[in-house]
């Protein structure tokens, strides 16, 4: 069930629209701000709610890397993977947090602190390496950086 | 009245906040994403903080802009006061920025060392903002290499306003061209002027600006759509993302502009989300245009009724593209589909729908206001106008920057940028992203337009211009590229899915060491297979990284592919590390600084890389004072 708040958050979204179903993507991510990720039966809501089978709002939902179809650590840590922050040496900082923190990209630590996710270029390559942990963009990042700056998330 | 006359209205109501006509001292605080990551809100605590404990709030004033364009130098803090020279201090701590104050603003005293010029500058500038429209900044800061090459029209107010304030962007000229145009000219006016400009797309594909809106006003519909690409997913680029950050309501008075020129009353403004501060200062420049009626309604009493509603890109590439995009706006799965129809004939909702990139948009009121002769003497004979590009990489001055067409890529690289840092060559500049190419030292002085790049194997693309010092392995550069389009392909054409698939297996075969020759016949097969069949752009380009490395360095692959041999020990199957007995004190440092701990060895007594751990990351060759570790 959605609830109030997620169904008038939805609500508002829809009517900047001429058609119900173009805030699909915004409908998700109204109910991924207030549960962390959007399950099955949130799918199944949404669809009803903006009229559209179930079906398509999963088509919707694996479509965007932003959507997260599996529960998500308290942080998630948005690691650029693409070329300036890779020419930059961002390898070393993905087998460093690997190490540290024992998860891949994709996974989730077992304490649920972190989920470690790869991004897009994140927009930032003057500052390469970057990454952004839930909304905090760090720049020119080392191993030792990126040590201190994870102990701010506990 | 005119629409003009209820501008001025608002303009002498105005209330600035960053202004020449002042007798207080300004100080200008880059608040953008770069200066962010950077410090840069410690940084205005403390100043804030060491100004009240001076005394001095009634004789100074901090403002809040945009980036100036030298993002690695960030938090910067520029020092604007009547009759003196501007003094621009870098990399500000928050504890400098209380000594600045003391010293600076109290005493009298700048400190010439933390100046990005050294206090070379002692003269005043020439005058202030609102002589010129555009280059205003450039003018200020001529005697630097990085901004006496440029030429700022899209940039022109970033970094020289506050992105907050209405009232800064109409003290700079801010809808003077959407008064102007709804005034004294008619929609056809609009496009032959923007025609006559010369203005190209810069979102990639470089498609006359004016001829599309053109397209857009002739088609038949009873509504039309305007919509401000800013998804801005190219890797490497983030010039978008600046002016917006720095100058939203540029694109809003652009967004009108257009609208009117091809009848639109409603446009969307498609930007990414993980661009967030851009979408707060968004938000900001609609409701203050809003409330001010600059859109809504009829806009300045004009009849002329326009609005603009944000749409948030949720993390995919391809929806960068114009019908990808579309579909996305309306709520399906954002994949390109064929065209024609163009957008122009049958776009959102099936309606005329006229698209264009954020770079190209900020360009517009300039060539409004100035005429498009101005913008057209600019620039190359094919390309005018001016281009943003975005430097990252190997490079020393990583920012934002703003050049004439047809400058050369070493005035981009080694002038503006500063050269390579630590000593290392050039060894290319990688431009368009994933649908670009990567040029060599030959190339350095081509001038850069559209046409000239095309021919050199690389495109303009958006703007991202990546440069890679001599450690680079161009085989792998490529590799990365086709992976990242591998990625991103949304499945939809088999040439696109496939052929990238197939192009990349190659691809790790060489960068693995066991390449063959026949892999130049097979990416070339393929490669052109993919340009040919792909339905979007992201197909027909993907194959380009690789075949302009091909071209441009083919030494490295033949190194790869003849002698199983990476000769920038990039490709990791390719190199090995080892220990040369003779050179080894038995210090211990390689061992610890081991991530797998694969190296052994007792206190001074030669170490050993066991090679079935070894990951190659190569730290211990790193760390080696002695110069005993090896690589081959
Ligand atoms: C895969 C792909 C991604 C694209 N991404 C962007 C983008 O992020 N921003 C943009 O303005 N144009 C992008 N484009 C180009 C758009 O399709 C379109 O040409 C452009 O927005 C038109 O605006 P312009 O004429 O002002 O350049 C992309 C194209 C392709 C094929
Ligand atoms: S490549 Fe990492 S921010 Fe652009």
């Amino acid at each position: 069930m959605l609830s109030d708040t997620e169904r008038q958050e939805i609500e508002r979204e829809i009517v900047h629209y001429p058609r119900a179903r173009a805030a699909v993507a915004e409908a998700l991510m109204v109910v991924q701000r207030h549960r962390g990720w959007v399950s099955d039966e949130a799918v199944r809501d949404v669809a009803a709610l903006l009229e559209m089978t179930p079906d398509e709002v999963e088509g919707i939902a694996t479509f965007y890397s932003m959507v997260f179809r599996q529960p998500v650590g308290r942080h998630i840590i948005h690691l650029c993977d693409s070329v300036s922050c890779w020419i930059m040496g961002q390898e070393t900082l993905l087998e460093h947090l690997q190490r540290k923190l024992g998860i891949g990209f994709g996974e989730t630590t077992a304490d649920r602190r972190f989920t470690l996710i790869p991004a897009g270029c994140l927009g930032a390559c003057d500052l390469a390496p970057v990454m952004r942990v839930d909304d905090d963009l760090y720049g020119h990042l080392t191993p030792a950086k990126l040590d201190e700056i994870l102990e701010r998330y506990p | 009245m005119t629409a003009q006359a209820s501008l001025e209205r608002l303009v002498a109501g105005a209330q600035p906040v960053v202004r020449d006509s002042t007798d207080k001292t300004q100080l200008l605080v880059g608040i953008a994403t770069c200066a962010l990551a950077g410090g840069a809100d410690k940084m205005l605590a403390a100043l804030e903080d060491a100004i009240e404990k001076a005394g001095l709030q009634d004789k100074v004033e901090v403002c809040k802009v945009g980036c100036v364009g030298r993002c690695s130098l960030e938090p910067l803090l520029e020092i604007r006061q009547p009759g003196k020279p501007p003094r621009m201090y870098v990399k500000v701590t928050p504890e400098m920025a209380e000594v600045i104050v003391r010293r600076d603003l109290t005493g009298g005293e700048p400190i010439p060392d933390w100046l990005i010029d050294k206090g070379e500058r002692t003269e005043v500038a020439g005058p202030g903002h609102e002589a010129d429209l555009v280059n205003k900044f450039t003018r200020d800061w001529d005697h630097l290499d990085f901004f006496r090459r440029q030429f700022r029209v899209a940039l022109r107010n970033v970094g020289r306003i506050d992105p907050e304030s209405l009232d800064d962007y109409l003290s700079v000229g801010g809808y003077r061209a959407l008064a102007k145009v709804l005034d004294e000219m008619s929609p056809t006016d609009v496009i032959a002027c923007v025609k006559s400009s010369g203005l190209r797309g810069r979102g990639g594909a470089g498609f006359p600006t004016g001829l599309k809106w053109e397209f857009t006003y002739k088609a038949q519909g009873d509504e039309k759509f305007m919509i401000c690409n800013a998804d801005e997913g190219d890797p490497g680029a983030f010039m978008d993302r600046s002016t917006l950050e720095g100058d939203p309501h540029t694109v809003l008075e652009a967004m009108a502009i257009a609208g009117y020129a091809v009848g639109a009353t409603q446009g969307y403004i498609y930007v990414r989300a993980e661009y967030p501060l851009a979408v707060k200062r968004l938000e900001i420049a609609l409701e203050a245009a809003r409330q001010a009626g600059l859109l809504g309604s009829n806009i300045l009493g004009s009849g002329f009724s326009f609005d603009i509603e944000l749409r948030l890109g949720a993390g995919a590439f391809v929806c960068g593209e114009e019908t990808a995009l579309m579909a996305s706006i309306e709520g399906k799965r954002g994949m390109p589909r064929p065209r024609p129809p163009f957008p122009a004939q049958r776009g959102l909702w099936g309606k005329p729908t006229c698209i264009n990139n954020v770079e190209t948009l900020a360009s517009i009121p300039p060539i409004i206001l100035q005429g498009a002769e101005w913008y057209a003497s600019i620039g190359t004979e094919t390309s005018k106008g001016t281009k943003v590009f975005a430097l990252a990489g190997n490079v020393e001055n990583t920012g934002l920057i703003e050049v004439p067409m047809g400058v050369t890529l070493r005035e981009i690289i080694f002038d503006i940028g500063g050269g390579i840092p630590d000593g290392k060559g050039f060894k290319a500049a990688q431009t368009g992203g994933p649908s670009g190419g990567c040029l060599p030292a030959q190339y350095l002085d081509t001038p850069i337009d559209y046409e000239s790049l095309r021919e050199a194997g690389a495109i303009m693309g958006s703007g991202g211009l990546i440069v890679m010092d001599d450690t680079n392995c161009m085989v792998d550069i490529a590799k990365f590229f086709l992976t990242f389009t591998q990625d991103e392909s949304c499945g939809k054409c088999t040439p696109c899915r496939e052929g990238t698939k197939r192009m990349l297996e190659v691809m790790e075969r060489i960068t693995s060491g066991h390449g063959e020759e026949r892999d130049y016949e097979r990416l070339a097969r393929l490669g052109k297979a993919c340009q040919r069949a792909a339905l979007c752009g992201l197909g027909q380009t993907a194959p380009n990284p690789v075949l302009s490395t091909i071209r441009h360095f083919r030494d490295e692959y033949d190194a790869h592919i003849l002698e199983q041999r990476c000769p920038a020990h990039k490709c990791k199957e390719l190199v090995r590390y080892q220990i040369i007995t003779e050179a080894c004190v038995g210090c211990g440092l390689c061992r610890r600084n081991c991530p797998v701990h694969c190296i052994s060895g007792e206190p001074r007594k030669p170490h050993l890389i066991d090679q079935d751990i070894c990951i190659r990351c190569g730290q211990c060759y790193e760390v080696c004072r002695f110069n005993a570790v090896e690589r081959a």
